[in-house]
């Protein structure tokens, strides 16, 4: 019974994966990173891993995938055009160096001689996974990487919010409008390079007499 | 010994504190200041320099080579440089006509440049000349002479082009500067050449060592004596070295006074003076110094006989003289040299600042063409003139007459080939009458010119336009260019002074050394040149009294025919000119030595500066070693450039290419 | 089924999100495959969890999938500035750091 839920999880998730990777359209790729989520979450079901089981489809199908959907809908998700652009050759390529990388890591871990690998793992208790165990671990023992994580949370979520700020910023009449003691108090010519090719001024008094200053700068 | 020593340093540090003085203070001193600070300065180094003859008088006569170290520069490798003063009776001889002369054309000079925009850096310079001519004079070893050597030679460029916005006068310093340089070189040379030998640089050691390092005729001495004439012949404007002298008369009056009649041109004779054991080491090189000096003395005459340029006839007169300067010290006359280039310090200075009062009476006109019948316009002029004029013609009483005849007695007595210089120099003692007073002649007899008759009602001639008495064109008098005024020494009180000084010293000077009465100067260098074989000489008695009565009847015939020539007859000048008009080519031409040496050495020197620009610059160093250089690294950069794509997936790729390579290798590693 | 499966599974669904990062111009799809790399991962620790029968390895795979979060987050959210600035939604165009 396992095996079969096993493999039918498995070639779910590759099949999700090798959607991702191989679909046209933006958005058909996020619904197979969807079902390769959910594959993965019955397997780790399988692995004992309840929580995290539970976690993954929550939070990373349920929330982040929303996400994603979000910003295609947003973004536009058009077909992704052929380019000639360092497109065939890079395939190729990319193809080899995978299957490599796919080599040498099945040689790593299969052949490292681990000899748990063969088996189907240690005896585990009936609370291996539970979400008690999770929670008392990470209130515990992984209570600063809990904290951490909080933390970065916080810090990503401040920072979407600035990425995805309207850039109006200042208008230009505000723009020039604002400037510093230093901008009156410094001397001609140390200024910024486009002050010093006759690019605008930041003192409005001085704008006039700009041209007339910077015209012996561009004849030496 | 002490105070000998303190003299010695006093002597030579006054001028030195004048220029500093002159230099930070003299434009805050109102007037004439910077000249009397000037002055001042020289007296002081006079009055030292009379200290140290006393001191030296003092000492017993072995004692009187003292030398005086102040500091130990280095001491490695067998080099022992030290500044070192050499104070004996030669060098204080020296210092005393350096200072003495040297006083008298500042006093001169206070008065005659009063005008001029420049007159404090005149000073400076002047009193930096004499600091540099005596530290020359006072050298203890060949280090501190190449250090003075070196000196003059700047303070006669930066004097010959004191009037620095005239091109004449700029071209003029360059070369005599480059000369200078040449005779630099030969001077170090051969400094090289005799220290191989000896091992030491201190004067008074390498002569000691001198018998025992070389065995006579020794090659290398004999090099480096040449290499050292070459000096000597570069600084004293001998043949072939001398073409900078006539054209050192851009420098005003007082420069050419004291730099060209009386001390700096005087430095290769007494550099020969004080080789001399050297030289006597090495006779072929003492020969080939005889050869070159009586050269000069007939070439420079013969030329003096036909330019016109005031000063420049003086100035061969005295590149003629310093050639009878030359040839007696390389023959071993060394008291007969340098009594001669005492008085010739004399009547040449007095000559130059007669010349000067001359010119300025001229406002500034310095052709002989255009002067005439002076004689009673100005009168203390024409009376120093004319006894500066007799003591150079070798006129009896006056100095000149003693001297050089001293030297031709000597040198006959020589024997052997020397005859032939005996009677060259008696050759160019007529030549010497002859071009004096045509000189004199014709600037102070005969009709007077426009200028004279102006000066005979009292009024100073002034030209309305200044401009450059060589070629003509015009030039302001405000900064590098003379003075508007002009200053003559009947007006001057200084100038007076100064020329009636030199006008007593060149009738009385000559009475130091009379033949067979007194004996001041042969006595006073004695202990200088005791170890010299040649010095103590005794020519017959006969053949001194035919050298004196010879002496005097060249002179007197030299005299009359310029008189007949251009006093009595006025056309005849213009017709023995039209008679032999190649020789009068060749000799106002120089002889064509400007014209040689432009062909033999500046034309090849141009040739491969621009040879070096052109080609070799832009074609091998610019395009191959430099081109070349940045284009492999270019090359280089650029195949390394390819690899910053700017896309995203390559980047990625190489990631992925590296985490493959790593992980093989520790696959296999493990 | 033995551990070592789910190990092999766990390389190949890594291997081709690496495939899918060098191959894809649409930096979204770049994302989501960034995305099945690091799920690869979150199974490779929790089979060696299981292994060893030490619940450390579900915690650092939550920890991952929080990071994954706000990886995510952040990449979208320059997506979405790239799109405001109209700039072309494509990793080759967007080359400026060409040297």
């Amino acid at each position: 019974m396992a095996e079969v839920l096993f493999f039918l999880a498995g070639i779910g998730a590759i099949a999700g994966a090798v959607g991702v990777v191989a679909l046209r359209n933006p958005f058909f790729s996020v619904l197979a990173l969807v079902s390769h989520l959910l594959s993965l979450a019955a397997l780790f079901l399988l692995l004992h891993a309840e929580f995290v089981a539970a976690a993954q489809v929550v939070v990373y199908a349920g929330a982040v995938m929303v996400l994603y959907v979000f910003v295609v809908a947003y973004v536009g998700g058009q077909d992704e055009p052929l380019g000639p652009r360092a497109g065939s050759g890079l395939r190729l390529v990319s193809i080899v160096f995978g299957a490599v990388l796919f080599v040498e890591l099945c040689a790593a871990t299969l052949g490292s001689g681990l000899q748990l690998i063969d088996t189907n793992g240690t005896a585990v208790g009936p609370g291996f996974g539970s979400p008690a165990q999770i929670g008392e671990l990470l209130l515990t023992r992984f209570l600063l990487p809990f904290e951490v994580a909080s933390f970065l949370l916080l810090i990503a979520a401040v920072g979407a919010v600035v990425l995805a700020r309207r850039r109006g910023g200042l208008t230009a009449a505000e723009d020039q409008a604002r400037y510093s003691a230093m901008d009156v108090l410094r001397p001609a010519y140390t200024g910024t390079t486009a002050e010093g090719v006759g690019g605008p001024h930041r003192l409005p008094a001085a704008t006039a007499a700009a041209p007339a200053q910077t015209t012996p700068v561009e004849d030496a | 010994m002490t105070s000998l020593k303190i003299f010695a340093w006093l002597t030579l540090l006054a001028p030195l504190a004048g220029t500093i003085a002159i230099g930070l203070l003299g434009r805050r001193l109102p007037g004439r200041g910077a000249g009397y600070l000037g002055t001042a300065a020289l007296a002081l180094s006079f009055a030292s320099a009379i200290g140290a003859l006393v001191s030296l008088q003092g000492l017993g006569e072995e004692e009187r080579q003292v030398v005086a170290v102040a500091w130990d520069y280095a001491n490695t490798v067998g080099v022992d440089a030290q500044l070192s003063l050499l104070v004996d009776p030669l060098s204080v001889f020296m210092i005393l006509v350096v200072s003495g002369v040297s006083m008298l054309i500042h006093l001169y000079s206070i008065g005659y440049l009063d005008s001029d925009r420049g007159y404090v850096r005149f000073f400076a310079y002047l009193n930096y000349f004499v600091f540099s001519m005596l530290l020359l004079v006072l050298a203890g070893n060949f280090l501190v002479l190449i250090i003075g050597w070196a000196f003059v030679g700047a303070a006669s460029y930066m004097l010959i082009s004191f009037w620095y916005r005239r091109g004449t006068a700029t071209r003029a310093g360059i070369k005599a500067f480059v000369i200078n340089v040449l005779g630099d070189v030969g001077l170090v040379l051969g400094t090289f050449f005799i220290f191989k030998h000896v091992g030491t640089l201190d004067l008074l050691g390498t002569f000691e060592r001198s018998k025992e390092a070389f065995e006579p005729g020794n090659a290398d001495l004999t090099a480096g004596c040449i290499l050292l004439l070459v000096g000597a012949c570069a600084k004293s404007a001998q043949i072939p070295l001398h073409t900078w002298l006539p054209d050192a008369m851009e420098g005003p009056t007082p420069v050419s006074a004291l730099i060209h009649a009386a001390t700096m041109v005087t430095a290769g004779v007494y550099l020969v003076a004080r080789m001399h054991p050297l030289f006597e080491l090495a006779p072929t090189a003492a020969d080939v110094g005889a050869i070159i000096g009586c050269l000069t003395l007939l070439v420079a005459g013969t030329i003096a006989i036909a330019v016109t340029d005031l000063k420049r006839v003086i100035a061969y007169s005295t590149m003629s003289q310093i050639g009878y300067m030359f040839m007696a010290v390389s023959a071993g006359a060394y008291a007969a040299g340098l009594f001669h280039l005492m008085t010739h310090a004399f009547f040449k200075a007095l000559l130059f600042m007669a010349a000067g009062s001359l010119i300025a009476a001229m406002a500034g006109q310095q052709d002989l063409d255009k002067m005439g019948g002076f004689r009673r316009a100005l009168p203390f002029t024409y009376g120093c003139f004319a006894i500066g004029g007799l003591a150079l013609a070798g006129v009896p009483p006056f100095s000149g007459f003693f001297s050089k005849d001293e030297i031709l007695l000597l040198i006959g007595d020589r024997g052997g080939w020397y005859w032939i210089l005996y009677v060259a120099g008696y050759v160019g003692a007529f030549l010497t009458g002859i071009y004096t007073f045509r000189m004199i002649f014709r600037a102070f007899f005969g009709e007077p010119v426009p200028e004279a008759r102006e000066l005979e009602q009292g009024h100073l001639h002034h030209a309305e336009v200044h401009t450059n008495p060589a070629t003509g064109e015009v030039e302001d008098t405000d900064v590098g260019f003379p003075g508007p005024d002009h200053h003559i020494a009947e007006r001057e009180p200084s100038m007076k002074l100064a020329m009636g000084t030199l006008a007593l010293l060149a009738v009385v000077g000559g009475f130091l050394q009379i033949p067979k009465v007194t004996h001041v100067i042969d006595h006073f260098l004695e202990p200088t040149f005791h170890d010299s074989a040649l010095y103590e000489r005794h020519p017959s008695d006969g053949m001194l009294a035919f050298g004196l009565v010879l002496g005097t009847v060249v002179a007197l015939a030299g005299i009359a025919i310029a008189y007949y020539v251009w006093v009595a007859n006025p056309g005849l000048s213009a017709r023995v000119r039209s008679r032999l008009a190649a020789l009068h080519t060749v000799f106002v031409n120089k002889w064509f030595f400007d014209e040689l040496i432009d062909a033999l050495v500046v034309r090849p020197s141009r040739w491969f500066g621009s040879f070096a620009q052109q080609t070799f610059e832009r074609v091998v160093v610019n395009g191959v070693l430099v081109g070349g250089t940045t284009g492999v690294v270019k090359a280089g950069s650029s195949a390394v450039r390819a690899a910053q794509t700017g896309f995203l997936r390559y980047y990625a790729a190489l990631i992925v290419l590296g985490m493959v390579v790593i992980g093989f290798y520790f696959l296999m590693a493990a | 089924m033995d551990i070592g499966w789910y190990l092999a599974v766990s390389a190949l669904i890594f291997t081709i999100g690496a495939a899918g990062v060098l191959t894809r111009r649409s930096p979204l799809v770049i994302l989501l495959c960034l995305e099945l790399m690091l799920n690869a991962a979150n199974l490779a620790l929790i089979a060696f969890a299981r292994m060893h029968g030490d619940p450390d390895g579900q915690i650092f795979a939550i920890i991952v999938m929080v990071v994954a979060a706000c990886e995510v987050t952040i990449g979208l959210g320059i997506i979405v500035a790239m799109h405001r600035g109209r700039l072309p939604i494509d990793v080759d165009e967007l080359r400026e750091l060409q040297g």
